[in-house]
């Protein structure tokens, strides 16, 4: 099993419930965002790769066919947390991390 | 090819109908049209006159522009008269003595309107109703009178009526025959009419024939009758019927028919090949039509036999509906049941002032005619049955009686009709036309009516353009579906309903009982418009925060680079220097670009996420609060200088702007809100391009909605006129709160008014005679808003909680690296990444 270097970058309770933060980690922009009040938390690249500027994380969270996913704030199309995916042009992917919340830490992992 | 030169003399509706439909053609290119009028203007819609004296200018009243000629090739000149034809030359000659050629001519002089030999009708204050000159002299004579006769019951009689009872003059009407109408209404139906008129105030004199006008005792004039009564009056206006203005034609030797008009043939053709007569100056079959509808298709006939086709020009059917003085009035077919043997039913309510008749054959299967007042709903039914002889019901006065409670209504669905029926009769569209648009694309009321123009002219068969389009769409196996989104089976509408009712007050709430899934970006930010609306709380709260999308979230515009504008409250564009000053400190300090927007207040662009909190600090503490510019919410009420300085106001813009501003300040509408204030009709402030509207005049304030720039520009809609503060403010509670009940998501009143049933008179039964009895509940609602008022900006500055989130990193104050900016004209500005500058920098990973 893949083994990861965890380091927290913010508390879980930073982040409201269904919203998204952004943090610099390993010298790059990462979106965090948090599924309800839940310890369920995802995250991508906070690139946006249509708007072309780092907006991600501060989107819509909604589910598309069950899957949870993040609505552009500037041109609105969706990226499937899990993956990636966007749900408009398949052939667009986000870079996702690996990520847990953690004793009520946000934590992101690089493989070790 | 030689073009063709069309000479059209006359630019009436008519004339105008003609030379648009020429330019619509597909061989529009070899013409060229040349068109004369003898008023000092185009073409302008004269069903449409009584509006001056509510309100309407005369550019609301244009039908066409001189920039529309110009765009397509028609010279035009006014104020000149044609006054020779010499037939063999093809040559007119004009008053200014200008000679014109023509390969085809177009008579289109319409009527006049007659005024009966009775001595003492050539004195002052004697007048005639039909140009707008006509108009202005009316309302002249109207501010040296207190009493005002109308001579003539018939249709624009009755409007005329209308007119000088707006102009505040006790009104009267004085008819020959002995009822009201007498073309078109029997006689209970005359009675009926009769007794709704009077109770509003304008007296009705029937079988009165005038036999002189003489000098008043009480007043400037004495009419005496013929039986021995007198009236007294100030100003008398004529409108006895009218007349073919067939002049020309008389004295150049074109066929004319005995009590006057120019003979036309089928393709409305005059006596002379090359000479076509269309709209009231011309005669077929001896008839005259002093309708627009029939002047329209012998425009279009016109145009067909010019241009080669086969439409000709058989009659017209002379149904109406109207209102006249606030009552509904309709006419039908062979409504004086003349036709042999034909049977009628009559329903009668005197309590409510409705008459309902219905004139069928001897066999009961067929409907010939009907008269309708004060109920005209089933119009549009009872036209379509009795022009495409449908077969009537086995009980034909189910037609007419009342739906009880419970009962299905008797009326035939539009699946019946055939697809020759004519539903628009303004514009001749028929259901034909109207599927036909439907399966090009055009699914909901709004884009249907653009299109095909239906609904447009009277827009009395809104209702039944909207029923086409649900059973087509039915029939097309589009789910006719208001959902919101798949997230909850219901509309809008409905959503705001069930959270009115059942008090809900979050998404969670509401999802968990009404929905289903998560949410997502259409019902997220739509549930918390509602919420706001109603509840009008944080919405940056816990709750409401995952509801507010790109620029609600953070209280500001975001821009392409992910940067924000910020925008302070300037209300009405009021400022003082001191406040200027302050605004020009921080722009400088932050370097933000500054630009005035044009909603009278400034923009500054460029400020980053960290920035906000201490942009907003300075502003609030220079006494700034928050403009709502990133909110589906009210944005600004421009206005004028007004009575303050303007030589011209008539009242004070600028306080009642600054007024309204302050109190729909924070309101989340469905999507954003505009109100312009002028302070005289000038319009400086441009209100009528705004979703509400307001130009002060010499009595008040008038009222016009839905207006709207943008995309889809739309000139607003005279609501009602004349109204003081208090009236003019609850009207606009009601309007704006029933907007925020009703519309669609994301649906700018515009469009919100265009696909409303019923449309303008609908909204104003609503409002201002309470029709739904929700009045007072929509005032309470809009109340709440108002009270509950507070700067959202000032409120996030004062929880840390939130202020966490205004910053580009969660774990360091570094900021977005990416931003890049170049200086221009003096100021930062935002500078578009290069091709080559994003290969660089692209962080994307494509499978």
């Amino acid at each position: 099993m893949q083994q990861y270097n965890w380091t927290t970058v913010c508390q879980l309770d930073d982040i409201a419930p269904n919203t998204g933060v952004c943090a610099l980690f390993d010298e790059q922009q990462v979106a965090i965002f948090r599924v309800g009040r839940t310890e369920q938390v995802y995250a991508v690249d906070n690139f946006d790769p249509f708007g072309k500027a780092n907006v991600l994380s501060r989107g819509l969270i909604g589910d598309c066919e069950g899957d949870i996913v993040v609505a552009s704030p500037l041109y609105k199309q969706q990226f499937v947390l899990k993956n990636g995916a966007c749900i408009e042009d398949e052939s667009v992917k986000l870079k996702t991390f690996p990520i847990r919340a953690y004793r009520g830490e946000i934590q992101l992992g690089l493989a070790s | 090819m030689r073009q063709q030169k069309i000479i059209v003399v006359g630019n009436g509706m008519v004339g105008h109908k003609f030379i648009d439909n020429l330019i619509q053609h597909p061989d529009y290119a070899q013409y060229h049209i040349l068109t004369f009028s003898e008023e000092p203007r185009l073409a302008y819609d004269r069903v449409k006159l009584s509006s001056y004296f509510s309100g309407s200018t005369v550019d609301d009243l244009m039908l066409t522009s001189e920039d529309y000629y110009d765009e397509h090739g028609v010279q035009f000149i006014v104020n000149d008269k044609v006054i020779n034809i010499d037939k063999a030359a093809k040559q007119i000659t004009t008053a200014s003595g200008r000679v014109e050629s023509y390969d085809k001519l177009v008579l289109a002089t319409g009527s006049f309107p007659f005024v009966p030999p009775i001595p003492g009708k050539d004195n002052p204050h004697c007048l005639v109703y039909r140009t707008i000159e006509d108009l202005e002299a009316i309302t002249a004579s109207a501010q040296e009178s207190k009493v005002g006769v109308v001579v003539g019951g018939g249709l624009l009689g009755l409007e005329c009526a209308n007119a000088l009872h707006e102009l505040k003059l006790e009104a009267h009407v004085v008819e020959f025959a002995p009822r009201l109408m007498a073309v078109q209404l029997d006689e209970g139906g005359g009675n009926v009419l009769s007794r709704k008129i009077q109770d509003l105030g304008v007296s009705v004199h029937c079988e009165k024939n005038t036999k002189e006008i003489v000098a008043g005792e009480t007043l400037r004039y004495r009419m005496n009758f013929a039986d021995g009564s007198h009236l007294e009056t100030d100003m008398i206006v004529f409108s006895a019927g009218i007349r073919p203005q067939d002049e020309l034609a008389r004295q150049f030797d074109l066929t004319i028919g005995e009590r006057g008009g120019i003979v036309i043939d089928d393709n409305c053709l005059t006596s002379d090949p090359d000479i076509y007569a269309v709209g009231e100056c011309a005669l077929w079959q001896n008839r005259i039509f002093g309708l627009v509808a029939p002047g329209y298709t012998m425009a279009k006939a016109a145009v067909s036999h010019l241009t080669g086709g086969d439409v000709l020009f058989q009659g017209a059917d002379m149904s109406t509906k109207l209102k006249l003085l606030g009552v509904d009035v309709a006419s039908i077919g062979d409504a004086h049941a003349q036709s042999p043997g034909a049977l009628t039913y009559t329903y009668m309510n005197d309590v409510e002032g409705i008459y309902k008749r219905i004139v069928v054959n001897p066999e009961k299967t067929q409907l010939l005619g009907a008269v309708l007042i004060g109920d005209t709903e089933a119009y549009g039914n009872l036209l379509t049955m009795t022009l495409e002889k449908m077969a009537l019901p086995e009980q034909p006065e189910v037609l007419i009686l009342p739906a009880l409670d419970g009962a299905e209504s008797a009326a035939l669905g539009v699946n019946a009709l055939p697809d020759s029926a004519q539903i628009c009769s303004c514009h001749d569209v028929s259901k034909g036309d109207l599927i036909c648009a439907i399966q090009d694309g055009a699914t909901d009321l709004g884009s249907l009516k653009s299109c095909s123009k239906a609904g447009t002219g009277c827009g009395g068969c809104t209702a039944m353009v909207g029923q086409v389009l649900n059973a087509e769409l039915e029939k097309m196996g589009v789910e006719v579906n208001d959902n919101l989104c798949s997230h909850f089976a219901y509309s809008r509408q409905e959503l705001f309903d069930i959270i009115r009712s059942k008090q809900i007050k979050t998404f969670d709430a509401l999802l968990a009982e009404y929905g289903e899934g998560k949410g997502c970006m259409v019902c997220k930010p739509a549930v918390g418009s509602i919420l706001a609306t109603y509840w009008n709380e944080y919405v940056l709260s816990d709750d409401h925060i995952q509801l507010q999308d790109t620029n609600d979230i953070f209280l500001a515009n975001m821009q392409r680079d992910g940067t924000y504008s910020v925008v302070p409250r300037i209300a009405a564009g009021e400022i003082t220097p001191k406040q200027l000053i302050a605004l020009g400190e921080i722009g400088e300090k932050y370097d933000l670009y500054t630009k005035i927007t044009g909603g009278q207040r400034i923009d500054f662009f460029g400020a980053q996420l960290h920035e906000l909190p201490p942009i907003w600090d300075e502003l609030i503490a220079a006494g700034f609060e928050t403009g709502h510019a990133y909110g589906k919410s009210l944005r600004t009420v421009k206005s004028c200088v007004g009575s303050t300085w303007c030589r011209f106001g008539m009242l004070d813009s600028v306080t009642m702007a600054v007024n309204l501003e302050m109190r729909y300040k924070g309101l989340r509408s469905p999507h954003k809100l505009k109100m312009g204030v002028s302070g005289c009709t000038r319009e400086c402030a441009e209100a009528q391009g705004k979703d509400i509207g307001i130009i002060a005049t010499d009595k008040g304030w008038n009222l016009y909605v839905c207006g709207n720039g943008g995309m889809k520009p739309r000139h607003a809609d005279l609501f009602a006129s004349d109204l003081d503060d208090a009236t003019l403010i609850q009207y606009i509670d009601r309007i704006l709160m029933f907007y925020c009940r009703t519309a669609d998501r994301l649906q700018r009143t515009s469009v919100w008014m265009d696909n409303m049933e019923g449309g303008l008179a609908y909204l104003k039964s609503v409002i201002i005679d309470d029709k739904l009895e929700i009045g007072a509940e929509l005032e309470k609602d809009m109340a709440r808003v108002v009270d509950t008022y507070e700067c959202e900006w000032k409120k996030t500055l004062n929880s840390p909680e939130r202020l966490k989130r205004f910053a580009h990193f969660i774990n360091s104050p570094a900021t977005d690296d990416r931003l890049a900016y170049e200086a221009d004209r003096g100021q930062s500005k935002a500078r578009i990444a290069t091709v080559a500058e994003e290969d660089m920098i692209a962080t994307v990973s494509v499978d």
